[in-house]
C-alpha cells in the first residue's frame, strides 16, 4: 500500500502498478483499461507519492511476478548492480533532478545504463515536463552501425518506407528511386509487404539488394515480415541485413505476436552468421509502440507507457540497430488526440535513450484519430531537438499500403535545415558522390536528374497510369 | 517586363508516378511541399476523415447479401443475419474496441435462435464487418464473397456453410464469438480497413480456425487490401483458398500456418527498372 497526506487528506494507492497508472499524463489506452487517475488532483497526487519512492523499489518489487513473466525476468536478472550505483541512494523525484543536473553528462548516461531499469526510466519519465524529456535525451549518444553507423551527434537519419499495396516491384523501385534522390534511406530502405509470406518476402529483399549493389549505396535493407519469416528468408540464402520484429513489453504481448525471446536470440544469431555488416554488427530492427500490449490483454494491469518501455528491456538484449516507436499507428482508443500522440513519442523517445536504445520515431497518426499535419511538424520538430536517431521518410506523408500518415522526405529536409542536422556520414558522401545533393552536407538536392540515373529512368517507358 | 525565376523545382522523375499511387516527384519549393501538393494533400486527408464516421448503409448491405444467396442457393441455404457488436455508436466504437468485439445481448439471443443448423459442425462462417471503413465493406464485400463461393464451389473438398452474418460497429475478434455460437470449424471476418488517404476503400480478411474466447492475432491470418486498385477479389479468394485447404489439413490457423501459395506475378509494371 503507498499511502501520501496532502493537507487533512489522505491518498492510497493498492500497488505499484496502481500508483504507477495513475501518475501517468492523461491517456485514453489507460482509460479504456480503467487504470486512469480518477480526478486530475488525484494524478498529481500519484505523481507526488511516485517521487518519494527510493528507486530501489523496482529492483525488489516486480510489477508483472518474476515467475509469470520472461520480460520481468530478463529485466532483474540483467541488472548491473555496479552501474546502478551512481544514481542507487536517489527517490524517482531526486533522479529527475539528477538527470537534469550538469552531474549527468553524456559520459555519465552511458555509465548508468545497464543500471537502470525500464520502469525506473518509465517512473521518471511520469513526472517530467515535456522539456525535461527533451533536454535529458538529448544527453544521451546512442550509435548503432550495419553498413552506415547512426546516432552520431548532429546527425538524424531515415527510414526510406517505399511500401506499396501489391508489392508492385515497379511501383516499389519507383519510390525508392524518388525517396534516394531526395536524400533518403540511410538508416534502412525498409518494406512493410502487402502479405506476410516468405516468398514474397525473399522477392523484396532481392529487390532491395540489386539496388544496393548496383547504386553502391551504403545503407541496410529489411523486410518487416514475422521472425521466424526472416528465418526461413535465411535459410533459403536470401540477403537478408536485418531481422524485424515488432516487440511488447510483457511475455504474453510476445506470444501473442508469435515469438519469445529465444526465437530473438536464434534469428539474431542467423543474421550474424551472414556477416553482411561493414561498418558494425546491430543486425536487430524492432518497432513498438504504447497500447499494444493492452490490445494483446497481456498488460496485467501495468500502464500503456510503462509496458512500452518494458518493451524496450527485449530491445536492449539483442543490440538493434533501430528501434522505432510507432507512436500513432495504433489509433484513438489508445492515444487519442495531437497532444497525446506528442507526449507519448517524448516519453517512449526518452526512456529508449536513457536505457540505451537507437530510437528512432514513427511520427504518425491514422485517420480515424483527432491529430492532422501540424501535430506531426511539432512533434517533428521536438524530437529533432531531442536527438532522435531517424525518423521514417515516405513519398509525400501518404503511405498508401498501411493506411496511415507518416513523416515524408521533405519533412526530414525541412528538419535537417532548420536544426542543421545531416545523414549517416557514408550516406552522406555518397549523396555527394552520385551528384545527388549539391553541397556536402545533404540539404540542397540537385536541380535536375543525378546522370546515375538517367539511363535507368530513359529505360521506363510512357506508364499505364495517368500523372 | 521582369523575368522572374520559377521558385518551384520540378522533379524529373515525376513521370514515374504513372507506376504507383504513392505520392512520388511532387517537386519542392526549397525543400517544403510546393502549394499545389500541400492543398491536395489536405483535401485528401479532409475526405478520409469524413469516410470514417460513414455510416454502413446496412438495408443495402442486407439486400446485397439477400441476392447472393439466391445466386449461390447450394452453399447458401440460410438467410443472411444481421447483427450488433455492443459498441452503440461511432465514438463509442472508436473508444472502445472491446465494445466492438462482442456481440449485443438481443444479437446473442437472435444468432442462437437463427443461425443454430443443427448438432454437427459446419465448415466455415463467413462475417462481414463495417470496421473502421464502411465504404471498403459496402464496394468490395459482395464481390469478394462473389469470388470466393464460386471457388468453393467449383473445390474438390466440400465446404457448408454457416449463415452469413453482419456484424455493425464490429470488430474481428467480434467473429470468435460467433463462429463458436454457430458452431464452424473455421471463421472468416471481412472488415473495412482504416481508410487511407489514397484507399478509404480497403477490405481487410481474418481467417481463425477453431474459434472461440481468449483467442489472439497469433490466431489468425490476414489478408489485406482486397479492392479494385489493390488485390483483386478473385486473386484474394485464391489466396484464402489455399489458407483454408491448408487450416483445414493441418487444424490450425496463424503464425504456424504460413502462406505458401506459389504466387504468380502480377507485376504491373516492368520489373525493377533501377538495375542497369
Amino acid at each position: 500500500m503507498y499511502r501520501y497526506s496532502l493537507g487533512d487528506r489522505r491518498w492510497q494507492f493498492a500497488t505499484l502498478a496502481e500508483l504507477m497508472a495513475k501518475a501517468t499524463p492523461a491517456r485514453s489506452g489507460d482509460r479504456l483499461a480503467g487504470l486512469i487517475a480518477h480526478t486530475a488532483e488525484e494524478r498529481v497526487v500519484a505523481q507526488m507519492a511516485l517521487a518519494d519512492l527510493p528507486l530501489k523499489t523496482f529492483l525488489t518489487e516486480a510489477l508483472i511476478p518474476y515467475e509469470q513473466d520472461e520480460v520481468t525476468r530478463l529485466i532483474l536478472d540483467d541488472h548491473d548492480p555496479v552501474a546502478f550505483e551512481p544514481v542507487s541512494h536517489l527517490t524517482v523525484g531526486d533522479f529527475r533532478n539528477w538527470l537534469l543536473s550538469d552531474l549527468a553528462t553524456p559520459e555519465m548516461l552511458v555509465r548508468v545504463r545497464a543500471g537502470i531499469t525500464p520502469e525506473m526510466a518509465a517512473a521518471v519519465s511520469k513526472i517530467m515536463r515535456n522539456q525535461d524529456l527533451i533536454l535529458v535525451a538529448a544527453k544521451c549518444r546512442v550509435q548503432t552501425a550495419f553498413r552506415s553507423t547512426i546516432g552520431l551527434p548532429g546527425r538524424m537519419s531515415t527510414r526510406l518506407q517505399p511500401n506499396h499495396p501489391t508489392d508492385d516491384i515497379t511501383g516499389i523501385a519507383a519510390s525508392i528511386l524518388d525517396g534516394l534522390l531526395y536524400g533518403s534511406g540511410d538508416a534502412v530502405i525498409g518494406i512493410n509487404p502487402a502479405t506476410d509470406n516468405v516468398a514474397q518476402s525473399v522477392r523484396l529483399l532481392q529487390l532491395m539488394d540489386e539496388v544496393m549493389h548496383t547504386y553502391d549505396i551504403p545503407t541496410q535493407s529489411c523486410v518487416l515480415t514475422h521472425v521466424t519469416n526472416t528465418l526461413e528468408a535465411i535459410e533459403q540464402n536470401a540477403p537478408v541485413d536485418l531481422v524485424f520484429q515488432s516487440i511488447g513489453g510483457t511475455e504474453a504481448t510476445n506470444r501473442s505476436f508469435g515469438f519469445d525471446l529465444a526465437t530473438l536470440a536464434e534469428a539474431r544469431d542467423a543474421a550474424l552468421s551472414l556477416k553482411r555488416g561493414t561498418a558494425g554488427n546491430n543486425v536487430m530492427y524492432f518497432e513498438t509502440g504504447q497500447g499494444s500490449a493492452l490490445s494483446a490483454d497481456a498488460h496485467h494491469g501495468v500502464d500503456q507507457q510503462t509496458c512500452e518501455a518494458r518493451a524496450y528491456a527485449v530491445a536492449r538484449k539483442f543490440e538493434p540497430l533501430l528501434v522505432n516507436t510507432v507512436v500513432g499507428f495504433i489509433g484513438p482508443e489508445y492515444l487519442f488526440d495531437g497532444k497525446e500522440i506528442t507526449r507519448a513519442g517524448l516519453e517512449d523517445h526518452f526512456c529508449g535513450k536513457l536505457l540505451g536504445l537507437p530510437m528512432g520515431c514513427d511520427i504518425c497518426y491514422t485517420n480515424h484519430a483527432e491529430a492532422d499535419q501540424n501535430d506531426m511538424d511539432n512533434l517533428l520538430t521536438l524530437l529533432g531537438v531531442a536527438g532522435c536517431n531517424f525518423i521514417m521518410g515516405i513519398p509525400g506523408s501518404d503511405d498508401i499500403m498501411l493506411n496511415y500518415q507518416t513523416t515524408s522526405f521533405h519533412d526530414a529536409l525541412y528538419l535537417r535545415r532548420v536544426l542543421n542536422k545531416r545523414p549517416a556520414p557514408e550516406f552522406e558522401q555518397w549523396l555527394t558522390k552520385m551528384q545527388i545533393f549539391r553541397d556536402t552536407e545533404g540539404k540542397v538536392p540537385a536541380e535536375g536528374l543525378p546522370e546515375a540515373f538517367r539511363e535507368s529512368l530513359a529505360r521506363l517507358p510512357e506508364g499505364p497510369g495517368h500523372d | 517586363m521582369t523575368e522572374h525565376q520559377p521558385v518551384v523545382t520540378e522533379n524529373p522523375w515525376r513521370r514515374l508516378s504513372a507506376w504507383t499511387d504513392a505520392r512520388i516527384g511532387l517537386g519542392r519549393a526549397g525543400v517544403s511541399l510546393p502549394t499545389r501538393e500541400m492543398l491536395a494533400f489536405q483535401l485528401a486527408h479532409a475526405q478520409a476523415r469524413d469516410a470514417v464516421h460513414l455510416a454502413l448503409d446496412t438495408e443495402r448491405l442486407m439486400a446485397d447479401l439477400s441476392d447472393l444467396s439466391g445466386r449461390k442457393p447450394v452453399l447458401l441455404k440460410h438467410a443472411p443475419i444481421h447483427l450488433q457488436s455492443q459498441a452503440v455508436d461511432r465514438l463509442t466504437y472508436l473508444q472502445r474496441p472491446d465494445l466492438g468485439r462482442r456481440l449485443s445481448q438481443p444479437s446473442c439471443d437472435a444468432l442462437d435462435r437463427l443461425g443454430h443448423t443443427g448438432e454437427s459442425p459446419v465448415d466455415l462462417s463467413l462475417v462481414i464487418a463495417d470496421g473502421l471503413s464502411s465504404y471498403g465493406v459496402q464496394q468490395n464485400a459482395v464481390a469478394f464473397l462473389d469470388a470466393l463461393l464460386t471457388d468453393l464451389e467449383s473445390d474438390d473438398q466440400s465446404w457448408e456453410l454457416a449463415p452469413l452474418v453482419a456484424v455493425s460497429q464490429g470488430r474481428v475478434a467480434v467473429g470468435d464469438d460467433i463462429g463458436q455460437r454457430l458452431n464452424a470449424r473455421c471463421v472468416i471476418v471481412l472488415i473495412g480497413e482504416r481508410p487511407g488517404l489514397s484507399s478509404p476503400d480497403s477490405l481487410g480478411l481474418y481467417l481463425t480456425w477453431a474459434p472461440g474466447s481468449g483467442l489472439t492475432d497469433a490466431s489468425r491470418n490476414c489478408i489485406s487490401n482486397i479492392r479494385p486498385a489493390g488485390l483483386s477479389a478473385e486473386e484474394a479468394s485464391r489466396r484464402l483458398m489455399y489458407l483454408l485447404r491448408e487450416a483445414r489439413q493441418k487444424k490450425l490457423s496463424g503464425v504456424s500456418l504460413k502462406d505458401r501459395s506459389e504466387e504468380p506475378v502480377i507485376d504491373q509494371g516492368i520489373g525493377n527498372f533501377l538495375l542497369r
